[in-house]
């Protein structure tokens, strides 16, 4: 170990180590309290459907892997599944397939989850915290494989119904026609 | 009051939290179990020790030679001294040998004192950890007269409480030292456990099986009281959450259905109903809050609901951002909540 | 060419210093870089080992500093829940895979072929090979925890903590990849430690005169080769669970939360039995040195050897007594748990007949015996203990299991390693360690070692579970933990006079010369440090202290080439010689297998491309290394041997 081939290789290995340390992956950072972007977009409209607020294309969230996990989990907690069912739709329209009525920048969901839509889907501004439906948010976005695939979410513990996000083939997203109003858009909702 | 409570933040709420203060058979049994094994173990290791370090320092007599062989002086071959050797290391090993089975002798009747089944008077309990946090069933035979609760199990003096363990998420472990040993609660696995206390008190716990990041604050207090008080606070625990008087709290019950509160924490009684967090229909009457690492007073109220994550970075609640006199009006809700 | 036969007898003196030239030139490694990368010389490979070991166990020290910096004071916030539970998790890999195996494993591979008389491991390329894919594992465990991708689930790595659902990202995908690359170098050590103590030992090393230490060599790899896959299989299930969706530990599903910990400790139980025999082998093979005679009871020390290794596989469900499993199936491993105690014992016993029949020598290594012996019993007592289940519900995740098993790590691995690195120190570089700071070193690390783990003990019982960031100062807890933090300053400092020792002992320390200690295995019995091919003739044994049952013939088999590496291959109980292997030459094949395996298992944890890409990168190496060079069609003339006066 005293051959000068090794101290070159120790210096190497440091600089490699140096240089990570650096680069700290963003698919792994966790941040507890954060305050993500949401008063210009919490301000959109109900009805609109294209939004350029100027956050990125995959929002805050959408490659790290534990919002991805909180929003995986208040999915489930805030009985999302309710009218969504694991992203196959029921009284809610399907979340993993390629269609999107109102939008499918994270922006638009934004603005869908917290301002509601007509037809059912209630506001939750009040109800969850911004930072909370950036999350929902981007995991909404993964269950069609939008976002990093290495950061989306595996299988749950559970009885398997679908194929794990991290597995879902990308679907390209495509505007379509919103159904017709029957209800007025949602009140203050209910979980 | 609020007074008093604050007094004793700092101090430690008569916690009992200790393995060698048994305050229950269980737990009894095993701290004897300790003071048998403690001077064996401390007997044999100072005759190792002795024998070891008398062995090296003693002075050796001109009679052990030493000899030339290889070209190495080396101590010399003696048989006979060979021979009392193999005997004493022989009758050293037939001691530890019978040491040893005492030991499990021991072992085996204090497991079976402890895995004997209660009886039919226990007080079963259903226990289901939570990251972070217990959830805590008094079931009954009459479905509506379930005890649902949080963070905080009280038991009666004197009569055996019958445990089921399980778990939603990952593996917790149940462990409160004083009373009795721990037993992990595993998804997909319903575990008991059965135990005593002999003495009224607080009784702490904690988890016991690293469940992820706030695994160091996820403790339990088991208030063991006279089996009348124990009925009573049972009874109590049935009971709804009334609509508040004060109009500081009525405008906190109104806080708490139109904010974050209500996607998670169910209060009996009202429309809050949501399951992923602590029931909260008696959370005033509990002694401390975040499942045991608060004491239950209104400024750590305020400052939990403000910021869970400031607390216990890592938990599944959120910051709450609210006007100082919603969040006043919020604790003054859950305080009237006993 | 006409091969020569093999003849025993006594060496002729004469001038050797052509037929040294001449072996160096046929075992030497290459000059250069070239060299270094292609080196098949285990002496070589070990050291890197050795040092590489190491450098993991000063990072593994300095994660456990961070840890008990954290927990000095209740309620600190030098380290957050996150980093708290990266840096342990850190902290028990590095040790249990990165250090403890690894460095005994390379122990063995260094001296276990010069103990054994012959001039390389069995299989150089291999070893080579094993020696690189460590490296690349290490390294990218730590590159990772530079990237913040570091596993926070805990060195045992529970599920469904480490599961898909609640382990977001690549952390414990990390951790599975990890242990794959340390499980097969580690079944790669234990093949070469097996096949060359089976086949190249010395002639007349008889499988009774085998030393104690490559006893203790074999006995673990055949731990290895069986509890290494078990580990492997579990990893593999996990990686398994998390990227591609199967249902093993999946009770919705049909998986079951326990399999982990059946695999797991069904592995790990024998893992720190895998790093504490060749601990005792260690003990074992410096007392003679340090005492003046052979130890005592040598049939009764392999047995307990053997015996120690059998029952390791029989106590793993004592990690399980909390899980809840019937109180049947409990006893039956609380009695195999407090068996095992008993050829620990006999050990024991026959060290300290050694010692007391012996004349003791108070040098470094010695001291490090004593205070093995004291602090392995501490560990062993608190260790029966434990195997009692109405106990063990206690104290199981508690501060008093990390106080004993740190008790019998560091008391009954440390000391004994640190001991043979002061013993063995002159044989490898030449020179001796100063004997002066070896005793600061090691009476500074017996304090600092009962300072920061006998407190521990108290803090189980008085509630202190495992595995926390943090904890209220209402427990109490404080002043216990401020002590265990103070002594495990203490420990860092010992640690920094050790190495302070070895920096300047490697310029200014005493010329060490054959055998410095007098000692009687045969890697006394070349220079220091031994010259590539380790013995200008391979030696020839007459009983169980090599050197000192020799008698007045020193007897050497002269007869293999010097023309090509050739290496003596002798029966498996009674060592006659029986043929003449050659061995190849260097090559750079083992570290471009190292490098295609590293790719492939880096790289399925984010893709399964990995695979295919791996296979044929792992294709086109093994063709490289298996290709027949010119050297190899030559020497197809290996031929049975007989012996020629005796």
């Amino acid at each position: 170990m005293c051959s000068r081939f090794a101290d070159r290789a120790v210096r190497a290995g440091t600089a490699v180590i140096a240089i990570a340390a650096l680069a700290a992956c963003p698919r792994e950072r966790r941040t507890f309290h954060d305050s993500p972007p949401a008063a210009s977009v919490a301000a959109e409209s109900a009805k609109s459907v294209r939004s350029d607020s100027g956050v990125s294309r995959e929002g805050p969230y959408g490659d790290n892997a534990y919002a991805l996990y909180q929003g995986k989990t208040l999915f489930a907690a805030f009985n999302c599944m309710g009218c969504h069912s694991h992203g196959g739709g029921g009284m809610g329209p399907p979340l993993m397939d390629s269609a999107w009525i109102y939008g499918y920048e994270p922006a638009n969901i934004y603005a869908t989850i917290a301002n509601g839509r007509p037809n059912g889907m209630p506001s939750f501004k009040d109800r969850i915290t911004p930072q909370q439906i950036w999350e929902l948010v981007a995991y909404v976005r993964s269950m069609s494989g939008q976002g990093s695939k290495a950061a989306r979410t595996s299988r749950n513990d559970e009885m398997e119904v679908r194929a794990a996000e991290s597995q879902t083939t990308t679907e390209k997203p495509v505007l379509v026609t919103p159904p017709p109003t029957v209800n007025p858009p949602a009140q203050e909702g209910h979980p | 009051m609020a007074g008093a409570l604050l007094a004793c933040a700092g101090c430690s709420l008569h916690n009992t939290q200790n393995a060698l203060d048994a305050s229950g058979p269980q737990s009894q049994r095993i701290e004897g179990l300790w003071w048998l094994f403690l001077p064996i173990a401390a007997v044999v290791w100072v005759i190792v020790i002795a024998v070891m370090l008398w062995g090296a320092a003693r002075k050796r007599s001109p009679r052990e030679g030493m000899e030339t062989r290889g070209g190495a002086e080396v101590v010399a071959g003696d048989e006979a001294r060979d021979r009392r050797m193999t005997r004493i290391v022989a009758g050293g090993v037939i001691v530890t040998v019978v040491i040893l089975f005492l030991m499990l002798v021991a072992d085996f009747r204090v497991g079976q004192a402890l895995t004997m089944a209660p009886g039919t008077q226990a007080v079963p309990i259903k226990v289901t950890g939570h990251q972070f946090w217990w959830e805590v069933q008094y079931p009954d035979s009459v479905p509506n007269k379930t005890v649902i609760t949080a963070n905080e199990i009280h038991i009666p003096v004197g009569v055996p409480v019958v445990m089921e363990l399980t778990s939603l998420d990952v593996i917790h472990s149940f462990w409160v030292p004083s009373l009795t040993g721990k037993k992990d609660l595993l998804p997909g696995y319903r575990r008991s456990l059965w135990f005593r206390a002999d003495t009224p008190g607080v009784y702490r716990g904690q988890c016991a099986e690293y469940c992820g990041l706030e695994h160091a604050k996820m403790s339990v207090l088991v208030i063991a009281q006279k089996p009348q008080d124990f009925a009573a606070w049972r009874a109590a625990q049935l009971d709804s959450a009334t609509t508040p008087s004060d109009s500081l709290a009525l405008r906190g019950k109104t806080v708490f259905m139109g904010t974050t509160c209500v996607m998670c924490h169910s209060i009996s009684g009202t429309s809050a109903a949501a399951t992923a967090g602590p029931d909260l229909t008696h959370v005033g009457s509990r002694r401390m809050i975040a499942a045991n690492t608060l004491p239950n007073t209104d400024a750590n109220l305020y400052a939990w609901i403000s910021d869970p994550q400031r607390i216990k970075p890592g938990v599944l609640m959120p910051a709450t951002k609210l006007d100082p006199r919603d969040m006043q009006a919020l604790v003054a809700y859950l305080r009237h909540l006993k | 060419m006409t091969a020569p036969t093999l003849v025993i007898g006594e060496p002729v003196p004469v001038d050797d210093r052509a037929e040294r030239e001449q072996m160096d030139r046929v075992w030497g490694s290459k000059p250069g870089f070239w060299g270094w990368l292609t080196t098949t010389n285990h002496k070589e490979i070990g050291k890197r080992y050795i040092t590489t070991a190491f450098i993991f166990f000063l990072l593994g020290g300095i994660e456990a500093a961070m840890m008990r910096t954290q927990l000095s004071r209740p309620e600190n916030s030098f380290l957050g829940p996150d980093k708290y539970n990266q840096i342990f998790t850190m902290h028990g890999t590095t040790m249990m895979f990165l250090f403890a195996v690894p460095i005994m494993e390379a122990i063995g591979l260094y001296f276990v072929p010069l103990m054994v008389g012959t001039r390389n491991v069995a299989f150089p390329r291999l070893n080579a090979f094993g020696y690189w894919l460590f490296l690349i594992g290490g390294s990218f465990l730590y590159v990772q925890f530079f990237l913040n991708t570091g596993p926070d689930v805990g060195w045992f790595s529970y599920v469904p903590l480490s599961g898909p659902q609640f382990s977001p990202g690549k952390r414990a995908d990390t951790w599975a990849q990890t242990i794959t690359f340390t499980e097969i170098v580690a079944i790669v050590g234990a093949i070469e430690l097996i096949v060359t103590i089976f086949k190249q030992r010395a002639v007349g090393m008889s499988l009774n005169r085998i030393p104690i230490f490559v006893w203790a060599m074999l006995v673990t790899a055949f731990m290895i080769m069986f509890a290494m896959p078990a580990v492997a299989t579990a990893s593999m299930y996990l990686a398994l669970d998390r990227l591609v969706g199967t249902h093993f530990f999946n009770p919705a599903e049909g998986g079951d939360v326990l399999l982990w910990q059946h695999m797991f400790w069904f592995f790990g139980h024998p893992e720190v039995y895998i790093i504490f025999l060749p601990a005792t082998g260690l003990v074992s093979t410096m007392l003679p040195a340090f005492t003046r005679r052979p130890v005592f009871g040598y049939p009764a020390m392999v047995l307990a050897l053997i015996s120690v290794a059998f029952m390791a596989f029989g106590l793993w469900v004592h990690h399980m007594f909390a899980t809840g499993i019937p109180q049947l199936a409990a006893s039956f491993f609380t009695a195999t748990s407090t068996m095992i105690a008993i050829p620990s014992g006999v050990q024991i016993f026959c060290w300290l007949a050694t010692i007391w029949s012996g004349r003791p020598r108070f040098a470094t290594p010695m001291l490090f015996i004593l205070g093995f012996i004291f602090l392995f019993v501490i560990g062993g007592v608190t260790g029966v203990m434990i195997a009692s289940v109405p106990f063990d519900l206690q104290v199981h995740d508690t501060f008093f299991i990390v106080a004993h098993f740190h008790y019998v790590l560091v008391g009954g691995a440390v000391f004994p390693l640190f001991g043979a690195i002061y013993y063995w120190f002159p044989k490898v570089t030449g020179r001796m360690l100063s004997e002066k700071l070896g005793k600061w070193n090691f009476w500074l690390f017996l304090i600092g070692m009962n300072m920061t783990f006998f407190p521990m003990h108290w803090l189980g019982f008085y509630g202190m579970p495992r595995r926390v960031y943090t904890y209220l100062a209402s427990t109490g807890w404080g002043p216990l933990n401020l002590l265990a933090s103070v002594g495990a300053l203490v420990i860092a400092i010992s640690v920094i006079v050790f190495l302070v020792n070895v920096v300047t002992s490697l310029r200014h320390g005493e010329i060490a010369g054959d055998n410095p200690w007098d000692a009687d295995t045969l890697e006394w019995a070349t220079t220091s440090p031994p010259p590539a091919y380790n013995f200008l003739h391979l030696p020839v044994v007459q009983g169980r202290s090599a050197l000192w049952d020799e008698g007045d013939e020193h007897q050497v088999a002269v007869g293999t080439s010097t023309e090509r590496r050739e290496v003596l291959l002798t029966t498996t109980l009674d060592a006659q010689p029986d043929s003449r292997e050659s061995h190849p030459h260097d090559s750079i094949w083992p570290l471009a297998m190292a490098l295609a395996i590293g790719v492939l298992f880096i790289t399925a944890i984010f893709t399964p491309l990995a695979l295919p890409i791996g296979a044929v990168l792992g294709f086109i190496a093994f063709a490289g290394w298996a290709w027949p060079t010119k050297e190899d069609v030559e020497s197809e003339s290996d031929e049975k041997v007989s012996l020629e006066g005796a």
